[in-house]
């Protein structure tokens, strides 16, 4: 059997790649590429936990996380291509608008 | 009967009311009716009372209600009836309603008629209240209001600005003798916790030689001002100013004799202080020669008898301070009847020549206005002391007296005043009705005898003259006046007993009655056998004359060194307040300034710095705070994911 703790650490590095991959990148697509990587760390999680705990709510969770993963990706992407239009840029750091 | 006693000043009072609110108005010219009426109906309760007294009724006290109850101080108004004030009572109606029939006359042309009325009236009430009173804080009431009368009356026509000057000086030289008055009043309370005559004269051993004595000073020196003795005595002459009639009632009958009356009314408190009464007989006589020096030489026929009236006075304090209060008390009641009469007359000389005082300007009047001049001349024998008329009975009593009590050096003093006395009023009378006429053409048409209104009073006075000596205190000491008037005297206090011989006694009759007729006689030599005389002795005599006519000098002394330096020093206080004062309000002002200065400076730094710094804090704040609004998400992600670190951490530990 493979150890809970290896699931765990991967799930882990795949989140801390994922936050690190938010606070840096700075074309859109790829922080929204990252959010994903976070959530899907997230799944790793709820899967590996409920094999080693032999309960489907685990895999029930992930089908719910999934769902709206994917809703949510298509919010994004349409709040990028509606931005796009207006300003041309992908840059995260010329988007501050909402700035002081 | 006496119990009505009450209402004898109540009259007066409402006279004086009726005529002053009404008198400008509705009344006008029959002021006198109120005012004759009044005094009128005064006179007959006084008859009443008087006869009551007379007839044996013992001395009453009537209060009429209580006035000041503060602590252990208490005065009621009351009035006390005995034999001194049924006197005082029958000479103040008496003489006043005389006067005030004789006014009706003299002042029937004149434009304040209602108003001289009333102050009559006024005049009759406080007199009243003064003699009837049964203390001596009542007693002062009516001193100080007839004070004020006399103010108002001398100064009755006071467009004239030597009268309103007169009646000034009367009031304030008044003042100073009311100041002595009051001190005595004071000191009074103090030794015997009372001012009521009852309360105090039985009492009268309570105050020891010392305390008397101040106390008698003090009452005395109000009795100097107030009846016109040296040093006091410069009002009277110019209280002149004012309308003869009162000059008649006030400054001749009553008013001067308020000071007699306190005296002998205090003659239990002067027989502790025999110092008191040496004071008292000295400064009476002194009085008396000094006025009738100046009197000898005066032209205005109201001046000599204004001095006259100062040496009589002075003959009643003599008697008092030989201890022979009832002879004075005599005398006021002689004079205040030959005295009236004179002044009375003279009212109706006047009268009769259009205004002229001056008796230069008269002469030769005997057969132009007979009644005046009958009665007068009658006014003139009683006074000079002349037997059997008034004033020789009351004169001579205090001649013997001083001599009986051995006060030699006032008796010839006394003597000398008496000689003095005659000289001068029958000069007087020469001057005004005999010899040539020396009155002036235009007022020689109109000479004419009074109306009957004035010389009806003339007869009446004239009438008493001749016989109410004889009437009333005959034979001398022991008359009915004497009997009558001797329970008002303490103990111990009265006249001594006269170990006098009935020849020395008709003796000194005889001398006076000398040096009367003598005074007539060389008064004859001079203004009717050789007019010349005057002239020459007046040159020859040089020095002596003019310190006569100028009256020594005293109003000019006075003025010089009393009247400036004070004007003076009132001035200096005026000027020194104004800076005061003035030197106040500007600082104040200043200082007013300086504190707006002070507010401006603390509203501007402290209040406006205080909201300034508020909202400085705020932008300083804001300015630093906005800086983590960078719009950037990812910055906001970083914020969140340090807190989470944060909490896991302090979650796992």
């Amino acid at each position: 059997m493979v150890p809970l703790e290896w699931y765990l650490l991967l799930a882990f590095a795949l989140f801390v790649i994922g936050v690190t991959g938010v606070l840096i990148r700075r074309n859109i697509i790829m922080v929204l590429l990252s959010i994903e990587l976070i959530l899907n760390s997230a799944n790793i999680t709820f899967v590996a936990y409920s094999y080693y705990l032999q309960s489907i709510r685990g895999q029930v969770v992930v089908f719910f996380v999934l769902t709206m993963a994917a809703a949510e990706v298509a919010l994004g992407l349409a709040l990028v291509i509606a931005l796009y239009r207006v300003r041309a840029v992908l840059n995260v750091d010329e988007m501050n608008l909402m700035r002081w | 009967m006496i119990q009505l006693a009450w209402l004898i000043p109540i009259f007066p009072a409402l006279g004086a009311l009726v005529n002053g609110l009404f008198g400008r108005t509705h009344i006008k010219d029959r002021a006198h009716l109120v005012a004759i009426g009044a005094v009128a109906a005064s006179f007959l309760i006084s008859c009443l009372v008087f006869i009551s007294m007379a007839t044996g009724t013992p001395a009453t006290t009537i209060t009429l209600y209580e006035w000041i109850a503060v602590a252990n101080f208490k005065v009621n108004v009351a009035f006390l009836i005995d034999p001194l004030t049924a006197i005082m009572l029958m000479v103040v109606t008496g003489v006043g309603l005389l006067v005030h029939i004789y006014s009706s006359g003299y002042m029937h042309h004149d434009e304040g008629y209602w108003r001289f009325f009333t102050y009559l009236n006024l005049f009759m009430f406080s007199m009243l209240i003064l003699i009837l009173g049964d203390s001596y804080l009542l007693m002062f009431v009516g001193w100080e209001g007839v004070g004020l009368c006399s103010y108002l009356l001398i100064g009755f026509w006071y467009q004239k600005p030597s009268a309103t000057r007169a009646g000034n000086k009367a009031f304030i030289v008044n003042r100073i003798g009311d100041a002595g008055f009051l001190l005595g009043i004071f000191t009074i309370f103090m030794t015997f916790g009372s001012v009521r005559y009852l309360d105090v004269f039985p009492k009268a051993g309570l105050a020891t030689e010392s305390v008397a004595t101040a106390i008698t000073l003090f009452l005395f020196i109000g009795a100097m001002g107030k009846s016109a003795q040296v040093p006091l005595y410069v009002w009277l002459p110019d209280a002149m100013e004012g309308p003869t009639p009162v000059s008649a009632l006030i400054h001749a009958a009553t008013m001067v004799t308020a000071g007699i009356y306190m005296v002998v009314r205090s003659n239990a408190l002067f027989a502790l202080a025999p110092f008191s009464l040496e004071v008292v007989a000295v400064v009476g006589a002194i009085t008396a020669i000094f006025a009738a020096s100046i009197g000898l030489v005066q032209t205005d026929i109201k001046r000599v008898l204004a001095y006259s009236t100062v040496s009589q006075l002075g003959y009643m304090f003599l008697a008092c301070g030989v201890g022979a209060y009832l002879s004075g008390v005599f005398h006021l009641f002689t004079h205040a009847f030959f005295k009236g009469l004179l002044f009375l007359g003279s009212g109706s000389v006047i009268h009769a020549l259009s205004g002229e005082q001056d008796m230069r300007k008269m002469g030769g009047l005997y057969d132009k206005i007979p009644i005046t001049y009958k009665t007068f001349l009658i006014g003139t024998i009683a006074i000079a002391g002349i037997p059997p008329l008034a004033g020789f009975w009351s004169k001579d009593e205090i001649l013997t007296s001083a001599f009986a009590g051995g006060h030699y050096l006032l008796w010839g003093v006394a003597v000398v005043t008496a000689f003095m006395t005659s000289f001068y009023m029958f000069r007087l009378l020469f001057l005004t009705f005999h010899g040539q006429s020396r009155v002036d053409h235009e007022v020689e048409h109109h000479i004419h005898e009074s109306p009957s209104s004035m010389t009806v009073p003339l007869m009446i006075l004239a009438g008493f003259s001749l016989l109410v000596g004889m009437l009333v205190g005959f034979p001398p000491e022991s008359g009915w006046i004497h009997h009558f008037l001797s329970p008002i005297l303490a103990k111990g206090g009265h006249e001594e007993g006269h170990p006098l011989s009935l020849g020395l006694e008709l003796g000194l009759m005889a001398l006076s009655t000398l040096v009367a007729v003598s005074g007539w006689a060389l008064a004859r030599q001079f203004y009717i056998k050789e007019p010349q005389l005057p002239k020459m002795i007046a040159e020859r005599a040089h020095g002596v004359y003019t310190t006569l006519v100028n009256k020594y000098w005293v109003d000019e002394i006075y003025q010089a060194v009393i009247v400036r330096p004070l004007l003076w020093f009132s001035n200096f206080l005026w000027t020194f307040d104004q800076w005061v004062l003035d030197g106040l309000v500007n600082a104040s002002g200043w200082i007013t300034l300086l504190e707006s200065r002070i507010s401006e400076i603390f509203d501007i730094y402290i209040v406006d710095g205080t909201v300034n710094g508020v909202s400085a804090t705020l932008d300083v704040g804001a300015r630093g705070l906005r800086r983590l609004q960078t719009g950037a998400v990812q910055n906001y992600v970083l914020a969140m994911v340090t807190g989470i670190v944060v909490l896991a951490v302090v979650f796992m530990f």
